[in-house]
């Protein structure tokens, strides 16, 4: 049996999905969050089945790449039963997904979640009289607590059991005649029942929705017959036909929303409005966002630098000891020291600043913060040609740059997509950030990698407006829903952060162990020369030992392994002993900006193609060039370092 | 009097009459709710001529000055 959660954006799809899955999707407060699927297999009640969480989408007809997704699954025709999530305290809005949903003609069950919120907002929904009408089974959930979560899926079996499709709900009379012909028209052609119902193919048409309408050969009969409906749509209402379908769903589901629901009482003012009263103020919201980011910066630095110290003391005095276990030299000697670096490198440099940053972003994403900064920053992305919703995909950057390019889904224009993949590449991910607190704040000053981040923003933008000059988009500007704020229960901010750090721990830092011992094998066989010899053009642009040049290579795999084999390449864990301050500066400049590590690459490949990735590359390489030549002049000019 | 959405001061609430653009817009606008007839009331309006947040059927929407501009509508009470 495969089941599928489909509902509106910001609903709670993914955090009912976890509930039966365990933390396998991230959930955060802001629409977009899942942007493409997640599947796991589970049993309920005996029976296996794979249910799989979509991306979130207002209706079934759709531009944005997220959306289209969830489409596709939907009309499969390989999902036995949908469970359409809808958020409660949403209800007359969600109910004309619901209304398109079951046009599909697929045994269906409707979970009302966020019932508390709706409760709050004095909606009273009488489920009974709902089910009835929808013909499917209704019922009340709040997948935060887990509440209702059984009972939802005892209906699932159910209605699998028995098949049962709810009713397809009837537009008014004059609408229903110019349906009710053309899906009969359509029915008559090969192939279509097979797939979709031509109810719903033929209101689609009528909604004149690209992805259907291009299916049809334009020269073929079956346009031709088709026109004459769309026109007869037009003429009867004197407005384009896809406005008048999506009118008479949208008071379907507001008659819908009246019969079964009661409003007992206005929404309570709670103490959220006023926090949204200063955060997106026009003066003190932006004095809140410098300040929520800059406390963000202390938090990480001050957990990560207070435990940084001790426990690189307690490496390095190990480190040492083994020179006297295996004698100077020796092969034993190396590998061992490169393993051990590869440990201290997670334990004692990444994770200090890795987990407060997680926990930080978790709980910054998960109260809804972030579309209040699309809000605010709209005003800003426009100058550099884009708008309010890229910061999204920006600030996921700082997390994780695969995650990110994937969240640029949420664009509607594929330029927009194009462009802010490109530039959350530039933005220092969590490993590029342990290695600015690491060497930079920790070694030199707090405020030398504050300027790293100012810089990084400045020359993000700067390459915005590049890119966006070169790539123009006509941008309708921001549609953005800005959710009210939440307050999970700290364990699901936990989870999520642990998920992140977890994949950390299992994939990325067997991966730094495992290239310390290659680096500290290809320095006992001197390979390593070689390799910096042939970088060594580039490194002394930038003047740097010459020794650096491999960790560079190792950086494309993983970016800590630049940070953490740079130790092992000077051959000293007292980095300052053996390069400058300047040359730190310029060393974390370019790490910071230059390619993306193979990960990225990847994603990018996936999402913009192979000239994308290919021209991110060469772009972010230049970049990194210029400004770390850029910091070699000024910085070693002004602090003399 | 039809007068643009982004024209509409702050507190003030106002019915949607028409949309005008493209099927893009108006499939975006009608899907989170917009449609003629709706009531909006005007939340803020951002600074230098950014965005605008509207609440509409009890949830709160940011729009672009471009799109609101696009949206006429009506003012009432």
């Amino acid at each position: 049996m495969k089941i599928a959660l489909a509902g509106q954006p910001n609903c709670g799809k993914s955090t009912l999905f976890n509930l039966i899955a365990g933390y396998k999707a991230i959930t955060s407060n802001f629409p977009g969050t899942t942007v493409k699927y997640t599947e796991t297999k589970t049993h309920i009640y005996g029976y296996t089945c794979t249910c799989i969480d979509l991306p979130g989408t207002y209706s079934l007809s759709s531009m944005e790449p997220a959306e289209l997704e969830a489409r596709k699954h939907l009309l499969s025709g390989e999902v036995d039963v949908v469970i359409n999530v809808a958020d409660a305290s949403l209800l007359c809005r969600s109910l004309e997904l619901t209304i398109q949903l079951l046009e599909l003609e697929i045994p269906m069950v409707l979970c009302l979640n966020m019932m508390d919120e709706a409760r709050r907002k004095g909606i009273q929904v009488d489920t009974r009289k709902l089910s009835a009408i929808l013909g499917i089974p209704v019922v009340e959930a709040i997948a935060i607590t887990g509440k209702g979560i059984r009972e939802l899926f005892v209906e699932v079996l159910k209605v699998w059991e028995g098949k049962k499709r709810g009713n397809v709900q009837k537009f008014s009379k004059d609408i229903e005649e110019v349906i009710h012909p053309l899906a009969t028209l359509l029915a008559a052609e090969k192939g279509v029942e097979e797939k979709v119902s031509p109810r719903f193919l033929a209101i689609k048409l009528l909604e004149k929705d690209e992805s259907f309408v291009g299916e049809i050969n334009p020269g073929g009969d079956l346009y031709s017959q088709i026109q004459p409906f769309q026109k007869k749509l037009e003429e009867m209402h004197g407005r384009p036909s896809d406005e008048v379908i999506s009118s008479e769903r949208h008071a379907l589901a507001m008659n819908l929303f009246e019969k079964v629901s009661t409003v007992i009482h206005p929404p309570k003012k709670d103490i959220r409005m006023a926090i949204d009263h200063w955060v997106m103020h026009n003066f003190f919201g932006y004095l809140i966002l410098a300040a929520v980011f800059y406390g963000f910066f202390n938090f990480i630095f001050g957990i990560g630098g207070y435990i940084e110290e001790p426990l690189m003391g307690l490496f390095d005095h190990w480190i040492g000891q083994l020179e006297n276990l295996f004698g100077q030299g020796s092969l034993s000697l190396f590998l061992s020291k490169g393993i051990l670096q590869g440990i201290a490198g997670g334990i004692a440099i990444v994770l200090p600043y890795l987990v407060p940053f997680l926990i930080g972003l978790s709980i910054l994403e998960d109260i809804g913060y972030l579309p209040r900064v699309a809000f605010l920053m709209d005003v800003f992305m426009h100058k550099i040609g884009l708008h309010g919703k890229a910061i999204i995909p920006l600030i996921l950057g700082y997390g994780c740059s695969v995650p990110a390019v994937m969240a640029t889904r949420i664009l509607e224009f594929p330029q927009h997509r194009f462009i802010v993949s490109i530039l959350t590449t530039m933005i220092p991910c969590a490993a590029r950030i342990t290695i600015i607190f690491a060497l930079v704040a920790f070694l030199i000053s707090p405020n030398a990698a504050l300027a790293i981040f100012a810089l990084n923003i400045l020359v993000v933008a700067i390459s915005g407006k590049i890119l966006s000059i070169i790539y123009p988009e006509a941008s309708l500007g921001l549609i953005l829903e800005i959710p009210a704020y939440q307050l999970p229960p700290i364990s699901n901010t936990l989870k999520k952060s642990w998920y992140r750090i977890r994949e950390f721990i299992i994939i990325a830092w067997p991966l730094l162990i495992g290239g310390s011992a290659l680096l500290a094998l290809m320095e006992y066989w001197k390979i390593d020369l070689w390799i910096n010899w042939f970088l060594s053009p580039l490194i002394q642009l930038l003047g740097l030992p010459v020794s650096v040049g491999t960790t560079l290579i190792f950086g494309l795999l993983r970016k800590e392994l630049s940070m953490i084999m740079l130790t092992q390449a000077l051959g000293t864990t007292q980095v300052l002993a053996a390069m400058t301050k300047t040359q730190v500066m310029v060393f974390t400049v370019f790490v910071t900006f230059y390619i993306p590590c193979l990960a990225t690459l990847a994603a990018l490949w996936k999402e913009i193609g192979k000239k994308g990735a290919l021209l991110t590359i060469f772009f972010t390489f230049s970049v990194a060039i210029i400004l770390a030549l850029m910091t070699r002049i000024f910085w070693g000019f002004f602090f003399n370092g | 009097m039809l007068i643009p959405l982004d024209r509409v001061a702050v507190n003030k609430k106002a019915k949607v009459m028409g949309v005008q653009g493209g099927w893009g817009i108006r499939n975006r606008l009608s899907q989170l709710g917009i449609h003629p007839g709706d009531v909006i009331t005007i939340v803020r309006h951002a600074a230098l001529g950014g965005p605008i947040l509207i609440e509409v059927h009890g949830f709160q929407v940011a729009l672009g000055r471009r799109i609101a501009s696009r949206i006429t509508v009506e003012e009432v009470e």
